[in-house]
C-alpha cells in the first residue's frame, strides 16, 4: 500500500453500508455481490429464527417465571429450556457478529479496490483462514452442552427452592435468591452437618494425598537404588494397584474390611489374637480403612512419575556430594528430594484436588456411612458424596446445588492460587 | 572405614528388601484373596481360606446366567463399549482442539484456555441433577449415547490442556518447513504432530478409557434399568443388595474384568509413563 492511497479517503463507503445492511444477515453479503453466500446466510438466519422461535419464547418466559400453572408447567424443565435458549441465543449472537464483521471486511476490501472473493474463494478461506475455528467447533459445542450447560443449570438451581416439596407435577418451584445459602449457615442441622462434612473433607484430602505422595516417593527412591536387584519385578508389583480398575479394588476392600465376613477381622486380626474391629460401623475406623485403601490405590501413580523423574536427575549433581563423603540419607535429603518436589509440584496439586473430589472411594466403600441419625450425611461423607446423596436420596436439589457452587469456588480458588504460585499456568 | 561402608550397604539393602517384601505382600494379598474367593465353594466368605480346599468354577458359570437384576456379560459389554467409544472420540476431539490452541492465533484463544483450566476443576458430577433432568427431557434415560457424550465432553478441558502443552513442546520449525513444501494444515496435523505426540496420545487414551470404566456417579443417574448398567453399578448393587451373600460371585466378576485390563495396562504402561512424566511435570 502506498502513502497516497492511505491519505486519500476512499471514494466508496461499501464497508459501512454492507455492515449496516447485514443487520439482516445475508443482505450485506448480497450488497457485496456475494450471491451464494448471501442467500446461504439468509436461509440459515430464516431457519434459525423459525426453528428456535418457540424455544426463545418458551425459554425466556420459563426462565423468568419458572411456570405459573400446575400440572401443566414443570419448573425444572422450564429452567433447563430457558438455559438452552440462552446458550442457543449466545451462539446465534456470536455468528451474527461474525456476519456483520464479514460484510464489513469484504466491503472494506471493495473500498480499497480489491475484487470480491467468489464463493469458491470464500469457501477456501473458511478452510484456511478460519481453520482453527472450524476444528475447535465440534469440541467446543460438545463442551457447551455436556459440561457448561449442566454447570449453569446447577448454579441456577441453587437460587431456587427446588426440592421434594416443589416437584412436578403437583408443585412449582420458584426463585428464592440467596435463601438456600443463608439456610446452610442458619438452620442448625444443616450448619452442623455442613461443618462436620467440610472438616472431614479437608482432613481426608490432606491426609490421603500426603500419604499417597509420601509412599509413592519413598518406594520410587527405594527401587531406584543402583545395587538393588529384581528392579523390574518390584516395579511391576508396585504398579499393580494402578492397573486394576479402581472401582473393583474399592469393592474388594469393602469386602476385606467387612465387619462380619471380611478377611481382615477373620484371618489377619484373629491370627494375631486381636478382637474384631467395627470397620464399617464405627466412623473413626471407617476413616482409617478409607485412608489405608486410598494410599494403596493412590501411591503407584506417584511412584511411576517419581521413577521417571529420578531417572532424569543428572549424575553430576551427586559428584560433589560423593567427594564430600555424604551419606545416602544426606544425598537424598539435600539433592534428590528437592529435585523431585520441584519437578512434581503440579502433579502433587492434582492429587489434592483429586482426593477432594474423590467420590468413588467414599461412596463405593461404605456409602459414606455409617449413617448418622438425623443427618443427611453419613459419618465419612465428603462434600461430593453428600451432594450426591442430597440429590439421589433426599431430593434436596437446591441445597445440593448451593453446596456445588461453594465447593467449586473453593476448589478453583485453591487451585488457581497454587498454579499461580508454581507458575505452571503460563500463557504459551 | 571400608568395612563400615560395606556394613552400611548391607543394612541399607536389607531394610530395603524388607520394606519391598512387606509392601508387595500388602499389594498382593487383596488380589490373591479375591482370586481365592472366586474359586471358593458356596456364597458366604465366613469360612474362606486364601487357597480354597475344594476349588470350584461354579461362580464363573453363574456369571453367564442372567436374572431380572443380573446381566454380568451385558454389563461387561456395556462398559467396554462405552469406554472404547469415549476413548476414540475424546482422543480425536482433544487432539484437534489442542492443535488449534497450540498452533494458531485466533480470537478468544486465551479465554478458551482459561475456560478449560476452570472447567477441569469443577467435578463434572456436581452437575448430577442437571444431567438427570437433561436425560429425562431428551428421553435419553438408560441411553448409552448420552453417557458417552457426557464423558467425552468431560474429557475435553483437562486433556486438551495436557495435549496443548505437549504440542507446544514440539518445535514449530517442523510444521513451517512442511508448509513451505506445500503440506496442508490437516496433513501437518496427521503426519507430523500426531506421530510425535504419541506419548501424550497414550495418556489421553488411557484417561478416556479408565474414566468411563470407573465412573459410578454419573452412570448411576442416567442408567436406571439393570440391563443397561455398566459394571460399577451392576457389581456395586450385587454386593450391597444382598448383604454380602453373593460376594463370591462378585469376586469372579471382578477377576474377569480386572485381569485383561491389568495385563493391557502393564504391557502398555511404558507408552503413557513417558507422556505423564514429560507432560505433567513441567513446573
Amino acid at each position: 500500500m502506498t502513502v497516497q492511497t492511505v491519505s486519500a479517503p476512499p471514494k466508496t463507503r461499501h464497508a459501512r453500508t454492507a455492515a449496516l445492511l447485514s443487520i439482516i444477515p445475508g443482505v450485506g453479503q448480497l450488497y457485496n455481490r456475494q450471491i451464494i453466500k448471501g442467500i446461504f446466510f439468509l436461509v440459515v438466519t430464516g431457519l434459525y429464527v423459525v426453528g428456535f422461535a418457540d424455544l426463545f419464547n418458551m425459554g425466556f418466559w420459563g426462565l423468568i417465571t419458572l411456570g405459573v400453572e400446575v400440572p401443566r408447567d414443570n419448573s425444572v424443565f422450564l429452567l433447563a429450556e430457558g438455559l438452552v435458549a440462552v446458550i442457543v441465543a449466545a451462539i446465534g449472537l456470536f455468528f451474527y457478529g461474525v456476519n456483520i464483521r464479514d460484510a464489513h471486511q469484504i466491503g472494506k476490501e471493495r473500498d480499497q479496490g480489491a475484487a470480491v472473493p467468489s464463493f469458491r474463494e470464500s469457501f477456501s478461506n473458511l478452510i484456511h483462514r478460519d481453520y482453527p475455528y472450524v476444528i475447535i467447533s465440534p469440541g467446543i459445542l460438545l463442551l457447551l452442552f455436556t459440561v457448561v450447560f449442566p454447570i449453569l443449570f446447577s448454579f441456577a438451581l441453587a437460587f431456587t427452592n427446588y426440592d421434594l416439596y416443589h416437584t412436578a407435577p403437583a408443585h412449582l418451584a420458584s426463585w428464592v435468591g440467596l435463601e438456600t445459602f443463608k439456610k446452610i449457615f442458619t438452620v442448625d442441622i444443616w450448619r452442623s452437618t455442613f461443618i462436620d462434612v467440610l472438616g472431614w473433607t479437608v482432613i481426608w484430602t490432606v491426609v490421603a494425598s500426603t500419604l499417597s505422595v509420601t509412599i509413592g516417593i519413598l518406594m520410587a527412591v527405594l527401587v531406584h537404588q543402583k545395587d538393588l536387584r529384581f528392579k523390574k519385578l518390584w516395579r511391576t508389583i508396585l504398579i499393580l494397584p494402578w492397573a486394576v480398575p479402581g472401582f473393583v479394588t474399592i469393592l474388594v476392600f469393602a469386602g476385606l474390611f467387612n465387619d462380619s465376613f471380611g478377611a481382615i477381622n477373620n484371618s489377619l486380626l484373629a491370627s494375631l489374637g486381636i478382637h474384631s474391629i467395627p470397620w464399617l460401623t464405627n466412623a473413626n475406623w471407617t476413616k482409617v480403612a478409607l485412608l489405608f485403601t486410598q494410599s494403596w490405590l493412590g501411591f503407584p501413580y506417584i511412584f511411576v512419575v517419581t521413577t521417571g523423574i529420578l531417572q532424569s536427575i543428572p549424575e553430576d549433581l551427586y559428584e560433589a556430594a560423593i567427594l564430600d563423603g555424604a551419606t545416602a540419607f544426606q544425598k537424598f535429603r539435600s539433592i534428590t528430594l528437592p529435585f523431585i518436589l520441584s519437578q512434581m509440584a503440579p502433579i502433587i496439586i492434582t492429587q489434592y484436588t483429586f482426593n477432594f473430589n474423590n467420590f468413588n472411594i467414599i461412596y463405593l466403600f461404605n456409602a459414606g456411612g455409617p449413617a448418622v441419625p438425623g443427618s443427611t450425611a453419613g459419618g465419612t461423607d465428603i462434600l461430593v458424596s453428600w451432594i450426591y446423596k442430597l440429590t439421589m436420596r433426599s431430593s434436596q436439589y437446591a441445597l445440593a446445588a448451593a453446596l456445588t457452587i461453594m465447593l467449586s469456588v473453593v476448589v478453583i480458588g485453591i487451585a488457581l492460587w497454587q498454579f499461580k504460585r508454581t507458575n505452571s499456568f503460563k500463557e504459551g | 572405614m571400608k568395612k563400615s561402608i560395606a556394613k552400611g550397604r548391607i543394612i541399607r539393602l536389607t531394610v530395603t528388601y524388607a520394606i519391598l517384601i512387606l509392601v508387595s505382600l500388602i499389594i498382593l494379598y487383596p488380589l490373591a484373596w479375591t482370586i481365592g474367593a472366586s474359586f471358593n465353594p458356596g456364597n458366604s466368605l465366613v469360612s474362606t481360606s486364601l487357597i480354597p480346599k475344594n476349588p470350584t468354577l461354579s461362580h464363573y458359570v453363574e456369571l453367564s446366567k442372567t436374572s431380572a437384576t443380573f446381566y454380568y456379560f451385558q454389563w461387561f459389554l456395556n462398559s467396554l463399549k462405552i469406554s472404547l467409544i469415549t476413548m476414540v472420540l475424546s482422543v480425536f476431539l482433544v487432539s484437534i482442539t489442542a492443535y488449534a490452541f497450540s498452533r494458531f492465533d485466533f480470537h478468544g484463544r486465551k479465554n478458551g484456555l482459561v475456560m478449560f483450566l476452570l472447567l477441569q476443576m469443577i467435578p463434572q458430577f456436581s452437575a448430577l441433577i442437571a444431567i438427570f433432568v437433561l436425560a429425562q427431557m431428551l428421553h435419553l434415560v438408560n441411553s448409552h449415547i448420552l453417557l458417552i457424550l457426557i464423558y467425552t465432553g468431560g474429557m475435553i478441558p483437562m486433556n486438551t490442556y495436557l495435549m496443548k502443552g505437549y504440542f507446544d513442546s514440539i518445535p514449530k520449525d517442523l510444521d513451517e518447513s512442511a508448509k513451505i513444501d506445500g503440506a496442508s494444515n490437516s496433513r501437518i496435523f496427521w503426519q507430523i504432530l500426531m506421530p510425535l505426540a504419541k506419548p501424550m496420545l497414550a495418556v489421553v487414551a488411557m484417561n478416556g478409557f479408565t474414566g468411563p470404566l470407573g465412573d459410578f456417579a454419573i452412570s448411576s443417574v442416567v442408567l436406571r434399568e439393570p440391563k443397561s448398567y455398566t459394571l460399577p453399578i451392576g457389581l456395586y448393587n450385587l454386593i450391597s443388595d444382598k448383604m454380602g451373600a453373593s460376594y463370591t460371585t462378585f469376586a469372579a466378576g471382578a477377576i474377569l474384568i480386572s485381569i485383561p485390563i491389568a495385563v493391557v495396562f502393564v504391557l502398555l504402561q511404558k507408552n503413557f509413563v513417558t507422556g505423564l512424566t514429560q507432560g505433567g511435570t513441567k513446573g
